[in-house]
């Protein structure tokens, strides 16, 4: 297990991000989900990232495997919180977050995964392109 | 070119990595660097630090932050005696990894700077020269 909490809100799980992650710390995170995700049975997975002041390669290629994963689990990932100047860089370096989807904050983030789950069909239309 | 501050970092450890980051951090602010500029230089500078630990072997980060007069900028020098790298267009193109990163290492900290440079040859390591000005 890591040093990162994962909290759980009806079926949906919580991490929130308080600190520069390491790499190791960053994969562990991924593997706790994972499993946290099939021994809860959680449909819905929420990554706080406003706490984080940058996103680079590393990190941004542990959301996108969060959410691919999560996918083959049936559960819906949602990022939340992301600092305008983080969202800015992100462009810049080139990391396209591709197949994550995005909310202002957490009410917005567990809203996004209640409409989906109710509505499977209209899924598509709430995934970055 | 004045140098108002010069230090030099370990980078051995992901954990090196994060300190990297609260350094640049600390010297993108006192050069009055605004928090755009900063988040960029930051994630430029974990990028390179990352690929001086997992490809370079470790190393170091020189960190000045230096003034031409009219602006003032933080300049950082990554420095490893690892396998450096044979083929530089290669490993700037963005998609190459020799690894199991995204590849987006070298080009996206070169888009995040004013003033990129890469120096290496294989059995010779590899120094990585960024800037970026206010
Ligand atoms: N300091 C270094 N020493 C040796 N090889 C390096 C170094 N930095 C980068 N490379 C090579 O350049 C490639 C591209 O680096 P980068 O763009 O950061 O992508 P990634 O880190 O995802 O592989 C690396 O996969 C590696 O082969
Ligand atoms: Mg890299």
């Amino acid at each position: 297990m890591g040093e990162i909490p994962i909290l759980r809100i009806g079926d949906c799980l919580l991490v929130s991000i308080q600190v520069d992650m390491h790499d190791r710390l960053a994969l562990a995170l991924q593997d706790d989900l994972t499993e946290r995700i099939v021994a809860d049975r959680a449909r819905g997975v929420m990554i706080d990232i406003s706490a984080l002041e940058i996103v680079d390669s590393f990190i941004g290629r542990m959301l996108n495997n969060i959410a691919a994963m999560s996918r083959v689990l049936d559960a819906i990932t949602v990022v939340v919180g992301m600092r305008p100047a983080v969202a800015i860089t992100l462009v810049e370096l080139g990391l396209g977050l591709t197949g994550v989807r995005t909310a202002l904050n957490v009410d917005k983030g567990l809203a996004l995964i209640r409409n989906i789950i109710d509505n499977p069909e209209r899924d598509d239309a709430n995934r970055i392109r | 070119m004045p140098t108002e501050s010069d230090e030099t970092m370990p980078l051995r450890t992901s954990d090196d990595v994060v300190r990297v980051r609260q350094a640049v951090r600390a010297r993108a602010v006192s050069a009055g660097f605004s928090l755009v500029d900063q988040t960029k230089l930051v994630t430029a500078a974990s990028e390179v630090g990352r690929n001086t630990v997992d490809y370079g072997g470790g190393g170091t980060l020189r960190i000045e932050v230096v003034s031409n007069g009219r602006r003032r900028g933080v300049r950082l020098t990554f420095t490893d005696q690892g396998p450096g790298i044979a083929d530089l267009t290669l490993a700037m193109k963005d998609g190459y990894t020799s690894g199991s990163g995204l590849g987006l290492g070298l080009g996206g900290a070169k888009r995040l700077s004013n003033e990129f440079d890469i120096r290496s040859a294989p059995g010779q390591g590899t120094i990585v020269t960024l800037a970026r000005w206010t």
